[in-house]
């Protein structure tokens, strides 16, 4: 990433909501700030209820905000006008943790590629170059698109559903993607797959990515910058290894001890082994078996 | 080398589909557990984890069939028995089963207590109300769980109070062997911690004397279990401690799984994640020879004819490649 100029594409200011009023009201995200800067890799993470999912959907602008104010690219949000919402919509997407109802089930897989087409003013282009796009898109997230067509998204498999999600976001080349945990359904093995191809996808059209996930090792991996969320708020935010490796807020320290890893075992755990760097990367020696 | 609580040999288990396709899903898998150890198995999705868990009950019941094997459980054959039979005498007291969806598995409309009632009468038909309610106080005090748990509904409790009150339900009656099918992947990390930390518990005390703990996610495993074995295609293909599988992995499918481990930990960023290409056999029609051939980087040309037995190696390890240990060593380390 270019560190010289760096040009803010999503910021808020005390962004607040509130579910339900008077007694039984629940301040689901509670005033909250941040900057996300163009090309940045943002993770957002929290356990669950701690207002990751209501702050993504005020992002996208599928709910209101109570208070506050979101900036996108340098000026004030405005999305009243369903008019407006679609435009603003060309330049944020999303891709959800379930692939199986982020379809239509009504629409084969044709109609959700074309109308990604269509969004960014494809409308008048010829039949054939409509399949080249599509084409294209289908091979970048490795599915065939002659074994796409004329099919419906539920005889995909979770992973190939996710895959053609991405392919969406090829077309549409947004500015942000918000990823709202798209990898905590499938298994650790396709999660690589997607992980890969996100990261593909960024390095070509440069846009910004948020992860969102409870997932903090993901955080660490794929992300320059990280934001921990507890009930509402921002506890810390900064930089991957700043957060993960030196953590300040307390909460940040319960997640980390909390979660498995590798090299330092829990403390109940009969693994009492821990390794070095140097183990860990080193191959391990072969095993001499003497007949 | 401790007594041997639950061995299985050569067993095999398939799905009959609706048009009558037999669907093997699980393949010839042989294994022993040892008192007071736990076995933990990984594997991608529809690997047949979770249909070995099943199996390992000696309860069938349609679309899974039971083909071949033995199930050893303590000394007693529990795999040519009546369902009845095991059901009365098996499930619960000698093996305890805590599904996926352990969340789910709570009726909203009863008390906790007759959950426990439920699994105790179906044992012990003659067990007074006053023995269960004992029981049952004792048993949550000891795990941690509040005792006015109880007297709740499903609804009043959190995910992870759930998840816990579902395993100690299931380990009332002291089972010799626990499976545990994903007790944790619907939790946040928290929870799971608080889960594991029962179950470890629960070994430690000695109310279960093993443990069979299945999930796709490495780092959760290396941290609860004794042993891995790896699952692809309904076969085991590796089996190992657990330090050997997550750090010194043998076959090429171990290999590709253990590099997709992510971890918050200093270094995991410089390490690029492999992705293993392909995806897994259809298990109707397995293909001849090594089912992970189509996918595996170091294949052979008889690695699709020839079929690939079960090896055993030094210090308890197995594998089923047909590839030798050193030349696959020299492979991995001239790649890094």
């Amino acid at each position: 990433m270019s560190n010289e100029k760096k040009e803010l594409c999503l910021s808020g200011t005390g962004v607040t909501k509130v579910f339900g009023f008077g007694e039984r009201k629940t301040v689901a995200v509670d005033h909250v700030d941040f900057s996300f800067y163009s090309g940045e890799l943002i993770s957002i993470v929290g356990e669950s209820g701690s207002g990751k999912t209501t702050l993504v959907k005020m992002l996208l602008g599928l709910i209101s905000v109570t208070e506050g104010d979101i900036f996108f690219m340098g000026q004030k949000r405005d999305i009243r006008s369903h008019r407006k919402k679609k435009e603003y919509w060309k330049g944020i997407q999303a891709i959800f943790q379930d692939p199986f109802s982020s379809y239509n089930i009504f629409k084969k897989i044709d109609a959700v590629l074309l109308d990604c087409i269509h969004m960014r003013g494809g409308r008048g282009l010829s039949k054939e170059k409509k399949i080249e796009m599509m084409t294209e898109a289908c091979r970048f997230v490795n599915l065939k698109y002659e074994e796409m067509t004329n099919k419906y998204p539920f005889e995909l498999s979770g992973g190939q559903m996710q895959r053609l999600m991405i392919a969406r976001i090829f077309l549409l080349k947004p500015k942000i993607l918000l990823a709202d945990e798209p990898t905590s359904m499938i298994d650790a093995c396709s999660r690589a797959t997607i992980l890969d191809m996100l990261m593909e996808l960024r390095k070509e059209t440069g846009m910004m990515i948020i992860f969102i996930t409870h997932d903090i090792g993901l955080a660490y991996y794929v992300s320059d910058s990280v934001y921990i969320m507890e009930r509402g708020k921002i506890v810390e935010f900064g930089s991957a290894n700043e957060v993960i490796l030196n953590p300040k807020a307390e909460y940040t320290k319960r997640l980390l001890t909390d979660v498995p890893k590798i090299h330092e075992p829990w403390e109940f755990s009969k693994r009492k082994r821990p390794m070095t760097q140097e183990e860990r990367f080193s191959s391990p020696q072969p095993i001499n078996i003497e007949v | 080398m401790g007594k041997v609580i639950l061995e299985v040999n050569h067993l095999s288990t398939k799905y009959i589909t609706r048009f009558g396709e037999g669907v093997y899903a699980v393949n010839d898998v042989s294994f022993k557990v040892e008192e007071g150890r736990s076995l933990g198995i990984a594997g991608e999705s529809g690997c047949g984890k979770s249909t070995l868990a099943l199996s390992l009950m000696g309860y069938y019941f349609a679309p899974l069939h039971y083909i071949k094997g033995d199930i050893i459980i303590d000394g007693s054959n529990i795999s040519n028995r009546h369902p009845d039979d095991v059901r009365k005498n098996v499930l619960g007291n000698e093996i305890a089963y805590i599904p996926q969806a352990a969340m789910n598995a709570l009726n909203p409309t009863q008390r906790i207590i007759r959950f426990i009632e439920d699994v105790i009468r179906a044992h012990n038909p003659k067990a007074t109300k006053g023995d269960i309610y004992d029981l049952a106080r004792e048993r949550f005090e000891i795990l941690n769980l509040p005792a006015d748990t109880l007297q709740k509904h499903a609804v009043e409790l959190s995910g992870g109070m759930k998840q816990r009150t579902v395993i100690a339900v299931s380990t009332i009656l002291s089972p010799k062997i626990l499976i545990a099918d994903e007790p944790s992947s619907a939790l946040d990390v928290t929870s799971q911690k608080m889960v594991i930390k029962m179950i470890h518990d629960l070994m430690e005390l000695g109310y279960i004397k093993s443990m069979i703990f299945i999930t796709h996610e490495l780092p959760l495993l290396y941290n609860v279990t004794d042993d891995i074995m790896v699952m692809y295609a309904g076969q085991i293909v590796e089996r190992g401690s657990a330090d050997q599988m997550i750090f010194d992995p043998l076959h090429p499918y171990s290999k590709g799984l253990m590099g997709s481990i992510i971890v918050p930990e200093d270094g995991t960023r410089d390490v690029k994640l492999t992705a293993i290409p392909g995806t897994p056999p259809n298990l109707k029609k397995p293909p001849d020879g090594c089912r992970f051939a189509p996918r595996c980087k170091y294949v052979k040309p008889q690695c699709k004819t020839a079929s690939v037995p079960f090896e055993e190696l030094c210090d308890g390890r197995g594998s089923r490649c047909i590839i030798p240990e050193t030349e696959l060593r020299e492979a991995y380390r001239n790649e890094q």
